[in-house]
This record gives C-alpha cells, sequence and structure tokens, in this order.
C-alpha cells in the first residue's frame, strides 16, 4: 500500500504545525513534541495491532507502557551489591515459590478429575503457596529497602547500556501481556476491556508499592542516557567553536543536539516498526488477522485457531506498547510510578488510533503526532481563547479568575470532543483503512 | 471478653465501612447495570456522571449554605440532591440526544458505543474538572457520629470503640430507600414493565408498541438519579476529587459483571461481594488475632495484602467469577 496524496498533505500539514512551534516558540519546545509525538506514534502502532487488526479492545495501555518502563531501570541502572547480599536471592526464590504454587494449582486443575476434591486441592494449594510466599518474600523485602532508602532501598538493575532496555521492555510488557491474555482473551469485548483495565491499575499499584524493585513513590532518577549530556557538550572546546562559529548560542545548541540524537534513535525504531507491520498487515498473516476480525466464526469455520491468533497479536500490540514505554522512560531519565494516569496513557493513545484511522498504520502514526501536538497545544490556545472571552471583564472578577484559572483543564474535555467528532462525522479517522 | 472486642474491631474496621462502601458500589453498578440492560452497552462515562452529580450536588449545597439554611443533623446535601439530580439528568440527556441517539438509530455495534462513552467520559471529566477544579472540596455539614468510638467504650465498658458515622448510616438508609422505589418502579408500574420488557426482547416490545425513545429517556434519567445519589453519598462518606470517581470505574464495574451484567438484584449483591473483599483482605487484623488468640504476638501487621492493592482484590474476584461463571453470580445478560 502506498500513501494517496491526502495523506501525504495531512503529514505535511502535522509537521507544518510542529516546525511553527519552532518558528514562533522554540525549537526546545518543537523537538520535545516531536520525540514524544514519535513515542506516541509507536504506542498507536501498538493499540493498532490489536484493535485495528485483530478488534481487541485493551484498555490497560498504560499497564504496559510502564512495564517497559520499569525495563528501563531493571536493565540500566547500576546493581545495588548490599541489597542483593541482603536478601536479593531470597526476593528472587519467594517470586519462584510464588510462580510456581499457581502452575501447580493451573497444573492439578487440568490433571485432576472434577469435583469438590480438586476444588479443595486447588485452593490449599494456593493458600499453602501464598503463605509460603510472604514468609519467604516480607523478610527480604523489608531487609532490602532497609539499605540506604534515601538513595537506593532497592535492588537496582543489571547496569547494562539502556538501549537494552528496550527489548527487554518489550518482553516484559509481552510476557505481563501472555498472562491477561491466557485468562482474559475468551471473554466478550467489553469483559476484555474491564479486565486489562485493572491489570494495568495492578502493575501501577505494583510499581508504587513494591520499593525493592522500583522505589515505589520515591522515582527512580537518572537512569543512563544513549545520548550525551547536555553539560558535557556544553563542557567540551570542540563542541563550543563549531556552534559558535556557526553562530549558534553553545547552550541552546547543546540541548538541541541531545533532542535531535534522540529525535534520530526514536525514528529509526518507528521506520523499522512500521516497515515491519507494513509487511505483516499486507502478508497472509495480516489478511488472516482482519478476516478473524471481521467473521470469527467464519475464519473458525475456516480452520483458524481464532484463541491462539488473538492471543498471538495480543502480545505483539504489548509488546509494541511496552517498548514505547521505556524508550519514554529513557527519555524522561526517570520513573515515577505516580504519574501513570489512565487517561493520559490508555485513554489518549485510543483517541490517537481512532482519530488516524485505525486498521492503518500510517493512519496510527499520523494520529499520535497530531493528538499529542494537541494535547501539548489546547493549553496555550484554551488560555488564549479564555483571555480572548474574558477580556471584558473587569479584573479581580471572580467568573474572570477561575474561567483562568480553569483554562488548563481544557485539553480533556478538547480531546473528548476531536473523538466525538471523528467518530460521528468521519468514524474510519483521517487515514481509513484500505 | 476478649471475643466480644474482636467482634467490635471487626464491626468497626471491617463491616461498617463494607456496608456504606458497598452501598455506594451498589448504587453505582444499577446505573451501570440499568444502561447495560437497556441501551446495551458498558458506559465507560459513569464514574464521571458521578462525579458531575456530585458536583453539580455540591455547588447548590454551598449556595444553600450561604443562604444560612440547613438540616439540623443531617447534611444540607440531601436537600440540594434533587437539583443534582435535576441538573445531570439535562446533561444526560442532552448527551444521549446529540451523541448516542445516532449510534442507536445506526444500530452501530456495542464496541462502538463503549468507545463512544469513552469520548463521553473524556469530556464530562473535562467538564467537572473545568468547572469545579482537581481539589479537594467539602461540603458535608450536620452531625459527625451517631456514637463515636469514646461514647461507646464508656457505656459498653469494653477496650474496643465502635464508631458510628452519621455519613456511613445515610447512605445504607438513602440506598435502601431508593432500591425500594427502585425495584417497585421496575417489578409495578406501566413504565418500569416496559423498561423491563425492551431489555428483555427489543424486538417484541416494539411490537407491542412501546415507544422505544421514551424508554431510553427514563433510562437516562433513573441513571442520572442513581449516579447522582451514589457520588453525593461517596462525596460525603470520604471526600469529593474527581479523580477518585474515575478510579472507581473498575470496582463498579466489577460489581456489575460478578452480579452479572443487566441483572438489577445483581448489582447490588456484586456490590457487597466486591465491597467486603476489598476491605477484609486489605485490612490489618493484628488486633483481632490478639484478642482472638492472646497468646499469639504476631510480628506483622496480619494484612493479606496492603491496601493499594484493593483493585487487585476486584480484579481477581471479577477474573474468577468470570471463569467459572461468565453470565455473573445471578444469570445477567450473555450479550
Amino acid at each position: 500500500m502506498t500513501l494517496t496524496p491526502r495523506d501525504m498533505a495531512l503529514f505535511v500539514i502535522v509537521f507544518a504545525l510542529i516546525a511553527a512551534t519552532g518558528f514562533f516558540q522554540s525549537w526546545n519546545v518543537a523537538l520535545g513534541i516531536l520525540n514524544m509525538g514519535l513515542i506516541s506514534a509507536i504506542m498507536a502502532l501498538g493499540v493498532n495491532m490489536q484493535w485495528g487488526y485483530a478488534g481487541l479492545f485493551n484498555i490497560g495501555v498504560m499497564g504496559f507502557v510502564a512495564l517497559g518502563g520499569l525495563g528501563a531501570v531493571v536493565v540500566s541502572m547500576p546493581p545495588v551489591g548490599e541489597a542483593w547480599a541482603a536478601g536479593g536471592l531470597r526476593v528472587v526464590l519467594a517470586l519462584i515459590t510464588g510462580a510456581v504454587a499457581i502452575a501447580a494449582a493451573a497444573f492439578a486443575w487440568r490433571r485432576l478429575p472434577k469435583g469438590a476434591a480438586r476444588a479443595a486441592i486447588l485452593v490449599a494449594m494456593l493458600v499453602v503457596g501464598f503463605f509460603l510466599f510472604r514468609w519467604l518474600f516480607d523478610p527480604a523485602v523489608a531487609s532490602i529497602e532497609k539499605i540506604n532508602p534515601a538513595i537506593s532501598g532497592y535492588l537496582g538493575g543489571l547496569g547494562l547500556p539502556v538501549l537494552f532496555a528496550w527489548p527487554v521492555g518489550a518482553v516484559l510488557a509481552a510476557g505481563a501481556a501472555w498472562v491477561v491474555g491466557k485468562t482474559a482473551l475468551g471473554l466478550r469485548s467489553d469483559y476484555l476491556a474491564i479486565a486489562t483495565l485493572g491489570i494495568a491499575e495492578i502493575i501501577i499499584a505494583v510499581l508504587k508499592n513494591e520499593d525493592w524493585l522500583s522505589r515505589g513513590v520515591k522515582n527512580v532518577i537518572g537512569i543512563p542516557r544513549p545520548v550525551p549530556y547536555e553539560i558535557d557538550l556544553q563542557n567540551s572546546e570542540s563542541f563550543v567553536t563549531r556552534m559558535t562559529n556557526w553562530g549558534y548560542d553553545p547552550v541552546i545548541a547543546s540541548s538541541i543536539t541531545v533532542k535531535l540524537a534522540y529525535t534520530g534513535l526514536f525514528l529509526a525504531v518507528l521506520l523499522i516498526l512500521l516497515w515491519l507491520s507494513q509487511a505483516a498487515l499486507n502478508s497472509p498473516w495480516g489478511r488472516m488477522m482482519r478476516a478473524i476480525r471481521d467473521n470469527e466464526v467464519a475464519a473458525e469455520a475456516m480452520g483458524k485457531d481464532v484463541t491462539a491468533r488473538h492471543l498471538q497479536i495480543f502480545i505483539l500490540g504489548s509488546a509494541v506498547c511496552g517498548l514505547a514505554g521505556a524508550m519514554m522512560t529513557t527519555l524522561d531519565g526517570q520513573l515515577t510510578p505516580a504519574s501513570y494516569q489512565p487517561l493520559r496513557f490508555t485513554f489518549l493513545v485510543w483517541v490517537m488510533v481512532i482519530v488516524g484511522g485505525s486498521g492503518n498504520n500510517f493512519g496510527a502514526v499520523l494520529g499520535g503526532f497530531l493528538i499529542w501536538y494537541l494535547w501539548i497545544m489546547v493549553e496555550p490556545f484554551g488560555l488564549f481563547l479564555i483571555q480572548g472571552i474574558t477580556a471584558g471583564m473587569s479584573d479581580g472578577y471572580w467568573l474572570k479568575d477561575h474561567l483562568l484559572d480553569s483554562a488548563a483543564h481544557m485539553r480533556l474535555f478538547t480531546m473528548g470532543l476531536i473523538l466525538l467528532l471523528v467518530l460521528r462525522f468521519s468514524p474510519r479517522g483521517l487515514i481509513p483503512e484500505r | 471478653m476478649d471475643l466480644l472486642n474482636a467482634i467490635v474491631a471487626m464491626a468497626n474496621f471491617v463491616f461498617l465501612p463494607a456496608i456504606s462502601y458497598g452501598s455506594q458500589l451498589a448504587l453505582g453498578a444499577l446505573g451501570v447495570t440499568l444502561i447495560y440492560g437497556i441501551l446495551r452497552f458498558s458506559n465507560f462515562a459513569h464514574g464521571d456522571t458521578m462525579a458531575f452529580g456530585a458536583m453539580a450536588t455540591i455547588l447548590f449545597t454551598w449556595f444553600l449554605q450561604s443562604l444560612g439554611v440547613s438540616l439540623g443533623p443531617l447534611p444540607t446535601a440531601l436537600l440540594a440532591l434533587p437539583v443534582g439530580i435535576a441538573a445531570t439528568a439535562l446533561l444526560v440527556l442532552a448527551v444521549d440526544r446529540l451523541v448516542y441517539k445516532f449510534y442507536r438509530e445506526q444500530k452501530a455495534a456495542p464496541v462502538i458505543l463503549v468507545i463512544v462513552s469513552m469520548g463521553v467520559m473524556f469530556v464530562m471529566n473535562g467538564l467537572v474538572r473545568f468547572i469545579i477544579g482537581v481539589d479537594d472540596q467539602r461540603f458535608a455539614d450536620g452531625a459527625r457520629f451517631i456514637i463515636t468510638a469514646r461514647e461507646f467504650k464508656e457505656k459498653t465498658g469494653l477496650q474496643e470503640g465502635l464508631a458510628i458515622k452519621s455519613t456511613a448510616m445515610l447512605t445504607v438508609v438513602v440506598a435502601v430507600i431508593v432500591v425500594a422505589i427502585l425495584f417497585w418502579f421496575l417489578n409495578r408500574t406501566r413504565t418500569g414493565k416496559s423498561m423491563r420488557a425492551f431489555s428483555d426482547n427489543e424486538d417484541l416490545a416494539l411490537l407491542s408498541g412501546i415507544n422505544p425513545e421514551r424508554v431510553v429517556m427514563i433510562t437516562w434519567i433513573i441513571v442520572a438519579g442513581l449516579a447522582t445519589i451514589a457520588g453525593v453519598l461517596y462525596g460525603l462518606d470520604k471526600s469529593f476529587k474527581p479523580f477518585t470517581y474515575f478510579q472507581l470505574l473498575l470496582p463498579i464495574f466489577a460489581s456489575a459483571i460478578v452480579g452479572g451484567l443487566g441483572n438489577p438484584i445483581g448489582a447490588i449483591a456484586g456490590g457487597f461481594v466486591i465491597a467486603f473483599s476489598e476491605v477484609t483482605i486489605t485490612y490489618a487484623f493484628k488486633k483481632v488475632a490478639g484478642y482472638v488468640i492472646p497468646a499469639w504476638e504476631p510480628d506483622g501487621l496480619v494484612q493479606l495484602l496492603s491496601t493499594d492493592y484493593k483493585f487487585a482484590v476486584s480484579f481477581a474476584i471479577l477474573i474468577i467469577v468470570l471463569l467459572f461463571r461468565p453470565t455473573g453470580l445471578f444469570r445477567g445478560k450473555a450479550l
């Protein structure tokens, strides 16, 4: 499939909007929007695989994105030796015990004959497993969290280069998706939606509370970067002379250089993913997926294993979201579990996919850029609008103050409105599926 | 004596909070289940409808308070409730006319309606934040307690106190009244019967001359009432913060699904199942255990899961019920 001139024009318009921010505000802001736009586009690609190709209604995107972020911490932060010595192995042992208990229960459920005895054995296994797990787990966690809580208080990571974290984030998200998919995928669409909504909240709760793993609400900061630091560039003589010769302020130039480096990395990932997704969508596999989406019964009658295919694409899409999450945490340089909000990380991505055009990879990418741009720019536009409306009111009048204060909340309202308008008047999105 | 202390401690920290929380969930789940039964989609905007209703009520309560009106020991918000319900009903009817009606006429797939309700959720959430802001708002007045822990200890001579919050009691009483009226309406009145007929079999109901638009309109009005009451009771009992209402969506849906989507009795049962499990599993039993088995000195809190994992509890129950009894405890619809 190629892009029609109209699609090209839409992409040009969106990039022109971002470029306009560069000309009128600052290139720093514009590149910031572009970088997060790239990440949003990758998230939208992931959701588009699930919803657009296969019709799976996953509203747990936030959880998979957060798991990707955890991947960045686990891979790239230096390990905390003392914490490992204090209780690292015991935590690992506890986790293995828990997993074995669940696996054994699942195995017993399959193998034993039906009846009250089976239920009793199952419950007994889970209860014993739970208490064994807690008995191993609690003291270990307490001793890990006691070690230097102000700076570490967690196990740390593997100390590998942060770029490795991106595939690891994807794998973590894929693992979680496998567990969710195994249990919830047979369900009706709105049950699946509630189940994924729940799992996302649970993942965030784990990140917030398991301090030994992610430092919880104390946040992990200073995640290593794949690109140079601004301060190093400013201290490097060759960089400063070159930028001064070119006529730029070295301080601004350094931050733009760093952002451009990120842009290059993210763009490479996006292009590879886009190429892969296009190839997959146009392959027999992609046609099968759409056939299943459009008519499950008919596809099943043709010998397609619907459940297995659903599981497959659910894992793939979630892995892409996890990848985007790892990239985002790398860009931020920190993991802040409290900042994960479903409206921002789940539903906004859905707006991107629907507005861009579900079922079309280019549409999802376009939606990612456009909606992210609007998400950032609605606030200043809203403030401008409100200032215009309230210009006639005298200063200090309560309504004026209230409206000016509330301008910041315009973005949710606007996003909802955009979603509703697109669904009503152009339900197939800006770049529809072909 | 120790056993009595244990029972009182349990009642104070588990039963009473679970009963009031369960009533709030049940009212919320009733709204979700009615929408599902009549309009046949899962309304993700329900949490934010509750927030809007509570907000409208709060604004009118403040107005009444500024006039010096009060209900004595009862919260003024009760007086403001009808106004809040009316405002919410107008909002949802407007949303239905502007948004949902189009898809109903197109006979769009339920999942499209769910996505549409996501858009409505955004808009309502933005509206509430725009009007009242994101901060905690206090609007409860009147008596705080029916019995305080100290009075209870003095009267009974027990070590443990039992504090009965007036808002908790109010929640239960209002919920019982509302549910009684709702069931009377659904089972005894002509309109209620036409609603149930419409829910059971749309085509047959249409053939019998039931006006679908009227049924839909009445459903939205009832749902606005239920959502506002649930939202106000929750806000009185805890506090009003727009974001917490969005987070109620998961336990509310879990309640409705566990009970059987589309089944009002199931919604109530589901609400209490979820509330009791959440509170029991996240309660630290150290004190109770100390009374029951005096010789045992637990070093931990004897808490199965930390309070922050309450979502995990609703979720686990939801998954277990869906896996083993997909239509819910009380046979709901399986559309």
